[in-house]
């Protein structure tokens, strides 16, 4: 049996936006409570595997949360140069969270 | 009072048109506060350092009309921050004439119309860093130095509950915020009318996006805020939309690095321990929040800087080849305008949309670019001529650049237009700071006038 799921198909919303003029800030969140512990169990989305996903150093990942009271997993980078410098290809970062769509995770965990 | 209940019609008043029949509902509710938030620093720092809008005057009237007209009529006040995106003060000063001249147009009986202003004089700023208080970097940033100071165009100081309270004990029946907090417009409503700290923040919190604390997902439609002395209720308006728990829990993580705690001036709203229950069909009832006084009053401040005049070019790429030798195509491009221009003085940003534009760097897929891409280019210096020609170098160039094994040798780039066009010039964030003050108004001065 396959046991492993993309998030996409667990997640209700998986969503990017800038947090202030210097960070990014991802949320992951569930509609139901046993999925979401399901992925919390899975270590499927950490602190290392969120940095490797977007190829980011540790030291720019300022926040990483499992937050219970809305089933959602949530973490905050700092962009590299402040929202609309030159070059930001993403003003609202509101793109950024595509990558995470396609995150494997294993539900026997 | 038992309770007190505010409507918000929109999470940022202009950008987008608030929802009419949201609206009306919400006002046939009966409010005692009309309140909305017309600012944010999500637009990046343009509009700040150009002191310009991003959103058209059209669409700011049709909110300001609309809830003018619902407060006179209902005769509770109407409160807006951050006016015109920024909250700088010509935006305060067009969002007054704004609220005159439709007050003019519908004879509206006299109402007292207060208004503060939230810009900071770079000196200011200056005598504070000379003095030994240290303008504090957020999110990393050092401390504020002279010189990035000196880089500023223009600084906002982000007000808190303070100038809309004073204005509210003047007896104001309009006010028209410079750049505060989102949260600090509803909150002080609530602080008016003797709420404890901790519910009138969390009003505020949850009201200042408007629908956004509903689902099904919906922007711009009316939500209503009911607070008591020891919970927040929110209750969405548009008949197609709940306040649900998870809607409402989700919301207080929007936008913000961490979900527990929201820092105003004065302190900070903890939400580690809210607890979330359904009231009613559309309602969520909030519980179980605080708030922790700050022992030192500190105003956050928002500076953008300029960088220069830019202008914009656009080419596209279909050749395999060349798709992927992109990179040297580019570096062809910039070296021409180097040969030209000199190596400083300059700037050329490109973004390859097709392969990583709108990632950059953390793009995991920039190794698979698609079948075409389209190459933008950013142009930027010190006057309109020279970044004009630093745009047209850097994007014509793409059409002659020498790849040893292209098959293509009549112009290795598509363009949609042969000239660059003029942008908004470049600014930068240069403040993102925290400064102490001595007295919570000092930096916004308040004023009033009797209109009709």
């Amino acid at each position: 049996m396959n046991t492993r799921k993309k998030l996409a198909d667990l997640a209700k919303t998986i969503r990017s936006k800038n947090a202030g003029t210097d960070k990014i800030t991802f949320d992951i969140i569930f509609r139901e409570k046993d999925t979401y512990e399901m992925v919390k169990r899975s270590k499927a989305l950490t602190p290392e595997s969120v940095c490797a996903v977007l190829g980011v150093d540790a030291a720019r990942l300022t926040d990483f949360v499992e937050y219970d009271p809305a089933y959602a997993i949530k973490f905050t980078i700092l962009r590299e140069r402040p929202s609309g410098s030159a070059g930001d290809g993403d003003i609202f970062g509101a793109q950024q969270y595509a990558p995470f769509l396609d995150v494997e995770v294993d539900l026997s965990a | 009072m038992a309770s007190l209940k505010i409507i918000c019609p929109n999470g940022h008043l202009g950008f987008a048109p608030l929802k009419t029949g949201s609206f009306h509902l919400g006002v046939a509710a009966k409010p005692d506060f009309i309140a909305a938030d017309s600012g944010s620093d999500d637009i990046g720092p343009v509009p700040l350092g150009n002191d310009s809008c991003a959103s058209p005057r059209a669409w700011q009237e049709h909110d300001l009309e609309e809830m003018l007209l619902a407060a006179r009529k209902l005769d509770v006040p109407m409160m807006i921050g951050s006016a015109g995106d920024t909250g700088t003060n010509s935006h305060v000063d067009m969002y007054v004439e704004i609220i005159r001249d439709i007050a003019k147009r519908h004879n509206l009986a006299p109402f007292k119309l207060g208004w503060f202003y939230s810009e900071v004089d770079r000196e200011y700023v200056r005598a504070k860093i000379r003095s030994g208080s240290a303008v504090k970097g957020l999110d990393a940033r050092p401390d504020l130095s002279e010189e990035e100071l000196d880089a500023t165009q223009r600084i906002v100081a982000m007000a808190g509950v303070h100038p809309f309270m004073k204005l509210l004990d003047e007896g104001c029946d309009v006010i028209i915020g410079g750049r505060c907090s989102d949260s600090a417009i509803f909150a002080s409503a609530a602080l008016h009318r003797g709420f404890p700290e901790a519910q009138s923040y969390y009003l505020g919190k949850v009201l200042e996006c408007a629908s956004f604390c509903a689902e099904p997902y919906g922007a711009k439609e009316t939500v209503m805020g009911e607070i008591t002395s020891d919970h927040v209720e929110v209750t969405a308006m548009a008949p197609e939309q709940r306040c649900t728990i998870a809607s409402v829990a989700g919301h207080a993580m929007y936008e913000r690095s961490n979900p527990f705690h929201e820092f105003v001036a004065g302190g900070k709203l903890d939400m580690t321990n809210c607890h979330y229950e359904q009231a009613a069909e559309k309602t969520t009832r909030v519980t179980g929040m605080t708030f922790d006084p700050a022992e030192e009053f500190r105003v956050k401040l928002e500076g953008s800087g300029k960088v220069g005049e830019r202008f914009v070019g656009m080419a596209g790429i279909r050749d395999p080849y060349t798709i992927a030798n992109v990179d040297q195509v580019i570096e062809w491009a910039r070296q021409q305008t180097v040969d030209r221009f000199g190596p400083e003085g300059w700037e050329l940003h490109y973004s390859v949309f097709g392969r990583d534009g709108v990632m950059g760097d953390m793009e995991p897929l920039r190794d698979q670019p698609g079948h075409e891409l389209c190459v933008v280019v950013q142009g930027v210096a010190p006057t309109r001529e020279m970044a004009e020609e630093v745009a047209m170098t850097g994007t014509r160039q793409l059409f002659y650049a020498r790849l040893p094994d292209v098959k293509g040798t009549a112009g290795g780039v598509s363009f949609v237009l042969d000239e660059v066009m003029q942008a908004s010039p470049a600014y930068r964030w240069t403040l993102n700071h925290t400064m102490a003050v001595d007295d919570p108004l000092e930096l916004f001065p308040t004023h009033s006038a009797t209109i009709g």
